[in-house]
């Protein structure tokens, strides 16, 4: 996408910055925000296919009772790649590269506050992912414990957890700097009369987000600095014989884990906050209680991590405490989709690819938090946890909530990238292919969970036969479904009809400059009132 | 607005060549059978924890519906198809002050059932029986420690054979739901178990009571359960433990006192046969013969049967230096497993008599050839 942009800013003479860089040092060496965020982006969608296709090899072999395409030990290796790849290479990194587009542009920064640290932080991303899927060709194999990690099994495996975990600490790396990034710019670069509480939604969720990933983010470092020192260097952290405590690493991993989830979903909000408005041809409702909303989610999300660790064996007291302390978050996310409904209450809706998916994720995270609310309740959860119930819930809250709002700030933001409108029969038909297969998928893995079939196993009694079928078909779809957006952008980028600056005469910064956006935007920054 | 629907329905034409894929597939889903719901429990705590997920489940079900029909209302009526203006509001305080406040009363009187669910769930005081389950990679271990039955112990494993797991043979009614041992409990009495294993984290789930219990090594964690009804129960590991983790069903049967009762005497009887008369000396036929029956139970998932191991997972047994070197580090291997390793201490699960013919059985099959008998009584002095 970035390409074209490129090469309009040159025509339109923005080039008075000195000579850069073409061919591939022009990527490698670039601090340009928009440059970098096209590289999040595709960078972020080249490992959804990775992942996809993982996901599809383990649909594959649970199409149908017995073992018939990997054997036990390769499944669980799929399955913990599909996992990491999809959180730490496809989720994270996309709304990173909305983060970068995006922020200088709604917030009138000529660039990222620290444009060589951009730079760095993405490239470094390539590396951590090389060395996840690579792990997979290790003697031994990647890790085949589930994204978890959980030891003693972790300290079990071969080099391939190595490499997980080094790879993990590249990206914790990634995401401290990037984080950095975000907030010394929306802290330092806004635009004069742009206070915080006049700043767009998105901004303000990756604000929240940023420091959300700075708390964290260093826990799971030591989470696994401290698996690599029992692999290899004789300590004893989480085994028993020595004094530690192999639930103690559950602790330190869901204490990041939790808030993770937010972290994903955060940003979601935020574009979500961006396409709702824009498409209701009205104002967000209840902005000052939309932001509160936020922050406090991020907040109760750093104490409620147990409620990942009901069957664990902690005391009575402790599981009322998370539970309650979980339930909770159910009002400030009750108050965003309320805001969300009340937006379009009485608006003037139509209804674009953009708005399709911003609707979809409505729609189904709704229901992932329905079925998160079921499972804070500490008795239900016994019975569900490490169950399908468990994979539909988290899937209707990753997929649904992080992948939906991506696509709908991808269909809302390309034209501002391109400076082309996209297919709009292609974009709904990706919207409908999508929207169709991804329940077929996942929302039979609710019975699955409730009749009883435990997670991660590669083979399975025969009642649960049936709904396995219908939801390994329905992931061929959904995997194939998404080629046709990666269709629809290339064709989008290579022409289509001329964008105009605001597109969907919406409010905000970046549709008051030209489409595609010019390579160097603000260099004098705009006045807000 | 019919704009939109022919729209719509355009888009849905274009995309039937997929779904048709899905149409082909229908008649064979169709006569399958299908669960869409928990079984209800047959213990009184479990089945209070059910009734309270199906209520739960309803009222986030009307909550759902009622927030949607409103939004699809909007959609239908606040379309700029039909003309509908945007209004300008974006708040209004008492809304917003209802909507968060109405959502944590909501909230409150969940908490009172899930609390006292929680509650009696937890109660594992005054058992009439305490069984002490272990995980091993990849089976169940339980030991009868107190009550009726005490002292019995046994291991208990899969019994769905390989060839039905490839496809070589139909599969079973209870496919991969069926072990050689199942556990047996009386019914209508207290069953606690505490839950321990011995290399990695597995987890002791049987959906029937509502119970779920991680076996954590090193530690001991606890459970308790009271079923109300006589049957056969089935449950599965469901914490990831490893390549076997699908493989390591739990079956529970609760029979009546007098089954029990007579269940205890027969495994007595049979503990006491397997002791055997420990001075025995055993010839290499012997050991070998029962040695190939302890290695097919304990190590040939990962060994495999051919000794040839997993290559880059699980080491070959076939020609390796610990199965043809010294038998002193062969026997401490198997006694004492290896540390950051799959390979488990056996020494606390097999009997001297299990771990001397499997030892002889690995030290004179495939290419290897030593010739030696291992005699429990080695076992016995390097324990
Ligand atoms: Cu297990």
């Amino acid at each position: 996408m970035a390409a074209v942009d490129h090469a309009h800013g040159h025509e339109h003479g923005h080039d008075g910055h000195g000579h850069h860089p073409t061919g591939l040092m022009r990527w490698v060496t670039t601090t340009n925000h928009k440059d970098i965020g096209s590289m999040y982006l595709w960078f972020s969608f080249a490992m959804f296919m990775v992942g996809g296709a993982m996901s599809l090899v383990i649909r594959a072999e649970l199409f149908q009772p017995g073992l018939q395409v990997v054997s036990p030990a390769f499944y669980n290796q799929m399955i913990t790649l599909h996992a990491l790849i999809m959180v730490f290479g496809a989720i994270m990194p996309a709304f990173v590269g909305f983060a970068n587009w995006m922020i200088p542009l709604q917030i009138g920064a000529p660039d990222m506050a620290f444009a060589r640290m951009n730079n760095w932080s993405f490239w470094i991303l390539p590396v951590a992912g090389s060395m996840l899927v690579g792990s997979m060709f290790v003697p031994g194999g990647a890790s085949g414990t589930g994204w978890t990690l959980y030891p003693p099994l972790s300290i079990q495996m071969g080099m391939g957890m190595d490499m997980a975990i080094f790879g993990v600490h590249l990206l914790g790396m990634s995401s401290i700097m990037g984080s950095i990034n975000i907030i010394t710019t929306i802290l330092n670069l806004r635009a004069p009369g742009m206070t915080l509480m006049k700043m767009p939604m998105f901004c303000w969720t990756w604000l929240i987000t940023a420091y959300l990933l700075i708390a964290v983010m260093p826990v799971l470092a030591g989470a696994v600095t401290m698996l690599l020192t029992d692999r290899h260097f004789g300590t004893t952290f989480f085994d028993a014989a020595g004094g530690g405590d192999p639930v103690l690493f559950q602790h330190i991993f869901w204490f990041f884990g939790h808030p993770e989830v937010y972290i994903i979903a955060l940003p979601a909000f935020g574009v979500i906050s961006e396409v709702i408005p824009a498409f209701s041809r009205k104002p967000i409702f209840g902005y000052t209680s939309m932001v509160y909303a936020i922050a406090s989610i991020a907040i109760i999300s750093f104490f409620v991590w147990a409620h990942h660790m009901y069957t664990t064996g902690i005391p009575l007291t402790g599981q009322l405490y998370f539970m309650y302390a979980t339930m909770l978050i159910a009002v400030p996310t009750g108050v965003k989709v309320f805001n969300w409904v009340a937006t379009m209450w009485r608006g003037e809706l139509t209804f674009e690819t953009p708005m399709l998916f911003a609707l979809g994720f409505l729609f189904l995270f709704t229901l992932g938090g329905f079925s998160g609310l079921v499972l804070s309740v500490t008795a239900v959860d016994i019975m569900l946890q490490d169950t399908y119930y468990v994979v539909a819930h988290f899937h209707y809250v990753m997929v649904a909530g992080a992948v939906f709002s991506a696509y709908a700030g991808a269909y809302y933001w390309l034209p501002k990238w391109t400076g082309h409108m996209y297919d709009e029969t292609l974009g709904k038909a990706h919207f409908w292919l999508t929207l169709f297969f991804f329940n077929l998928t996942f929302f039979v893995q609710h019975f699955l969970g409730l009749a009883g079939m435990p997670r991660r196993i590669p083979d399975y009694a025969l009642q649960f036969a049936e709904f396995n079928k219908l939801s390994s078909i329905g992931a061929f779809g959904l995997g194939l479904s998404q080629l046709l957006f990666l269709y629809v952008v290339i064709k989008c980028i290579k022409g289509g009809k001329k964008a105009e600056a605001n597109v969907w005469g919406a409010p905000g910064l970046e549709w008051t400059v030209p489409s595609p956006a010019p390579y160097h935007t603000f260099e004098e920054p705009p006045v807000v009132k | 607005m019919n704009l939109t629907v022919y729209r719509l329905a355009k888009h849905l034409g274009a995309k039937m060549g997929s779904i048709g894929l899905f149409f082909a597939l229908l008649p064979s889903l169709a006569m399958a059978k299908y669960e869409y719901n928990m079984e209800p429990p047959v213990s009184a705590t479990g089945l209070s924890a059910y009734h309270l997920h199906n209520w739960m489940t309803m009222v986030c079900l009307v909550i759902f519906v009622v927030v949607f029909a409103v939004l699809g209302y909007s959609l239908y009526a606040h379309r700029k198809s039909v003309g509908h203006k945007a209004a300008s509001f974006h708040e209004n305080t008492l809304v917003e002050l209802a909507w968060t406040i109405v959502p944590f009363l909501i909230l409150i009187v969940i908490a009172v059932p899930a609390t006292k669910a929680l509650i009696a769930m937890k109660d594992t005081s005054e058992p009439d029986i305490t069984i002490k389950v272990t995980g091993y990679q990849w089976k169940w271990g339980y030991d009868y420690l107190k009550g009726d039955g005490e002292g019995i112990k046994f291991i208990s494993t899969l019994s769905t054979p390989q060839a039905q797991i490839n496809g070589q043979e139909p599969k079973g009614e209870n496919y991969l739901l069926e072990v050689d041992n199942p556990i047996v409990v009386p019914v209508n009495k207290k069953i606690r178990i505490l839950t321990t294993a011995n290399d990695v984290i597995h987890s002791w789930a049987m959906p029937a009571f509502a119970i779920k219990q991680d076996a954590v090594p090193g530690f001991i964690r606890d459970t308790a359960f009271r079923v109300e009804k006589e049957g056969t129960y089935r449950g599965q590991c469901s914490e990831l433990c490893g390549k076997d983790h699908g493989f390591m069903p739990i079956v529970v049967e609760v029979v009546s006192d007098e089954k029990y009762a007579a269940w205890v005497e027969d495994q007595k009887k049979k503990m006491a046969a397997a002791a055997g008369d420990p001075n025995k000396v055993w010839t290499l036929d012997e050991s070998k013969a029962y040695g190939e029956k302890v290695y097919a139970t304990n190590c040939v998932a990962c060994h495999q049967a051919n000794g040839k191991g997993i290559p880059g997972a699980f080491k070959a047994l076939d020609g390796s230096p610990i199965a043809t070197g010294p038998k002193a580090e062969h026997i401490s291997r198997v006694l004492n497993g290896k540390a950051g390793t799959a390979m488990a201490a056996f020494g606390k699960q097999l009997s001297d008599a299990d771990i001397a013919a499997v030892i002889t059985y690995e030290r004179n099959s495939w290419s290897n050839k030593t010739g030696e008998v291992i005699q429990p009584s080695e076992i016995k002095a390097a324990r």
